[in-house]
């Protein structure tokens, strides 16, 4: 069983799924009052009548809500995801400009928070009912309970304002002509902040997740066989226990794709990020619905390809758990 | 149940969390008292520092609008659309459950798939959506938000069924001639909601959350005094007036941190046996 044959089985599986959303999300936007036209009328300060109707002729406005649906999933088949009225740009090229710095950021947040969301965890349930266990846990539930954006202006003003550590917004340094090393480092100093803002939501559930697992494997017999062999403490929690809980942690990456997505659109906008997020927001405030419906459908797919993932991890953690199935 | 009660009593955290929502409801409460006035309006001089003894103690934001008003008002707005939306999205996760759960076969396919479409569609993304079709007026913001929230209770409320819809009592009501929908609201229903109202705290926690972020992006209703539409407007003045934008936070903070401690205040009280702390 090749990963090839696999992918395509699961995006196979998939299909209905995203056909249904799709479909619902297509004909909800049947509902918007006003379509893409009457937005473009509006930014031109008005038109007359035949221009309209020319216009929606040339967006394919003037069929039936069930013919364009037809015909949006034949193009979508083709990876056609049609123009963006607002940026006069096909849909897929502007979402893939935008795709690069929300996977860097999701990409970086995420590991973030499961590196540490893991350490704290181990650390917590080591001492469990002590005063690292609390504290820990304390801010654990205050990060979980904190508005991300809240946190973003706070740290904006805490290190960009009042220290002057960081920058406040933004991708890289514009116009500064920066080239391969130097811009990487550049970069990696603008995400710092929207990084951490958005790693500590998540940070909250990996580390609860994290301590409940190690608590259950390390009451579990193997451990005490690793004990008995006479295995340094470090070595049984390293080698025996770690492995084992790591499981319920890489079912969450999975479980909160999706969550973490939606995460950065406020991010993104918080620090003024050129996301699919940031692109999300602007085309909901321009009514740009096609972008937006685009946005949708890309993300369905990121979510369902980072599931295929953890499903390959899972499948590497645990050998009994076949990927193939 | 007294049981319960006073392993809930026993519990700091989960006490914590009560008297801080009983806090928030009081200031809910006393909001028409305290500030009759319009939150909205002009109060005094904008941008004036937080003055405990003075005339405005939480300070004014850039409109000149009294801030502790807006908070006091705010807790009504958080709360309301918090239990609406949280109704809502339990009510559509129970009923989709149940019967996924009760008929299972070509039923429980069809609605699974519709919940998985949900979960893999960013809730967040789907607000977005939602809002920019129907408007961002307040009922259609609370209606929204249970709209996208529901998929995790339904997957609850199957599992629940899926395990109880064999059992003796529901073949005794069987053999007694009870209809379908008898059976599966008045019979099995109230043995799977315990957990499900538990959950109802996350939902409640999430929803208060994704209201505040709506707001912030000023995608919400810009005329109620909402804790995530006054921080939208002190992001504005962040450089040098960061108390505008610092005060409300807080009020969302203590308010969704409330609202998960009693949840898990609850859980532990229900299930005692699954306390997450197993003493060696």
């Amino acid at each position: 069983m090749t990963i090839l044959s696999l992918a395509l089985r699961r995006l196979a599986a998939s299909l209905p799924t995203l056909v249904i959303i799709l479909a619902g999300l297509f004909l909800l936007l049947q509902l918007a009052p006003g379509d893409t036209v009457d937005a473009l009328m509006a930014q031109m300060g008005g038109g007359d009548p035949a221009l309209a109707e020319e216009l929606r002729r040339f967006y394919g406005l003037d069929i039936s809500a069930l013919a364009q649906l037809g015909r949006y999933l034949l193009r979508l088949v083709q990876f056609d995801l049609g123009q963006s009225a607002i940026y006069g740009k096909p849909v897929a090229q502007v979402i893939a400009e935008r795709l690069p710095v929300t996977l860097l950021l999701m990409g970086s947040s995420l590991s973030l928070a499961f590196a540490a969301g893991t350490a704290l965890g181990i650390l917590a349930a080591r001492q469990l009912d002590r005063w690292p266990d609390t504290l820990i846990s304390t801010l654990g539930l205050i990060f979980y309970a904190t508005p991300s954006f809240w946190f973003g202006l706070m740290g904006i003003v805490l290190f960009s304002i009042t220290l002057g550590w960081l920058p406040s917004g933004g991708f890289e340094e514009v116009g500064a002509g920066l080239t391969g090393l130097d811009r990487a480092l550049d970069i990696a100093w603008h995400l710092v902040l929207p990084t951490v803002t958005l790693a500590l939501i998540f940070l909250a559930t990996y580390l609860r997740i994290m301590r409940a697992s190690m608590l259950e494997v390390m009451s579990l017999d193997f451990v005490r066989t690793a004990r008995a062999k006479g295995l340094a403490e470090t070595g049984v929690v390293v080698r025996h226990a770690l492995r084992n809980a790591m499981l319920p942690m890489v079912t969450l990456i999975g479980l909160q794709a999706g969550t973490m997505l939606g995460g950065s659109v406020v991010v993104e906008s918080v620090f003024a990020l050129p996301g699919l997020g940031r692109l999300a927001y602007e085309s909901v405030v321009q009514r740009d619905l096609n972008t937006l419906l685009g946005i949708v459908f890309v993300s369905a797919l990121l979510v369902i390809v980072i599931n295929f993932l953890v499903d390959l991890l899972y499948g590497q953690l645990d050998p009994r758990i076949g990927a193939g199935r | 149940m007294t049981g319960s009660l006073a392993r809930y009593a026993k519990n700091p955290a989960a006490l914590l969390g009560l008297v801080l929502l009983l806090a928030v409801i009081a200031m809910a409460l006393l909001a028409p008292i305290l500030f009759p006035k319009d939150p909205l309006s002009l109060a005094g001089r904008p941008l004036q520092w937080p003055d405990l003894g003075g005339r405005f103690p939480l300070g004014t934001d850039n409109s000149g609008r009294d801030i502790a008003a807006q908070i006091f008002h705010g807790a009504q707005v958080s709360l309301l659309i918090g239990l609406v939306a949280t109704t809502i999205s339990i009510a559509i996760g129970i009923v989709v459950g149940a019967l996924a759960g009760f008929y299972g076969g070509w039923i429980d396919d069809a609605l699974m798939r519709v919940t998985e479409a949900f979960q893999t569609l960013p809730n967040f993304l789907l607000l977005l959506v939602l809002v920019a079709v129907f408007g961002s007026d307040i009922t259609t913001v609370t209606v929204a938000i249970g709209l996208v929230s529901w998929p995790a209770t339904a997957r609850l409320t199957r599992a629940e069924f899926l395990t109880l819809r064999n059992r003796e009592f529901v073949q005794a009501c069987r053999v007694l001639g009870m209809g379908d929908l008898r059976i599966i609201f008045r019979e099995i229903l109230p043995n799977a909601l315990p957990p499900v109202i538990v959950y109802a705290s996350v939902v409640m926690a999430i929803a208060i959350l994704l209201e505040s972020a709506l707001a912030f992006l000023s995608l919400s209703d810009p005329n109620i005094a909402s804790w995530g539409n006054l921080i939208g407007a002190g992001r504005n003045v962040l450089r040098v007036q960061w108390y505008v934008s610092a005060i409300p936070g807080v009020a969302i903070l203590l308010t969704v941190l409330a609202v998960s401690l009693v949840g898990q205040g609850l859980n532990d009280a229900l299930n005692p046996r699954l306390r997450r702390n197993p003493k060696p």
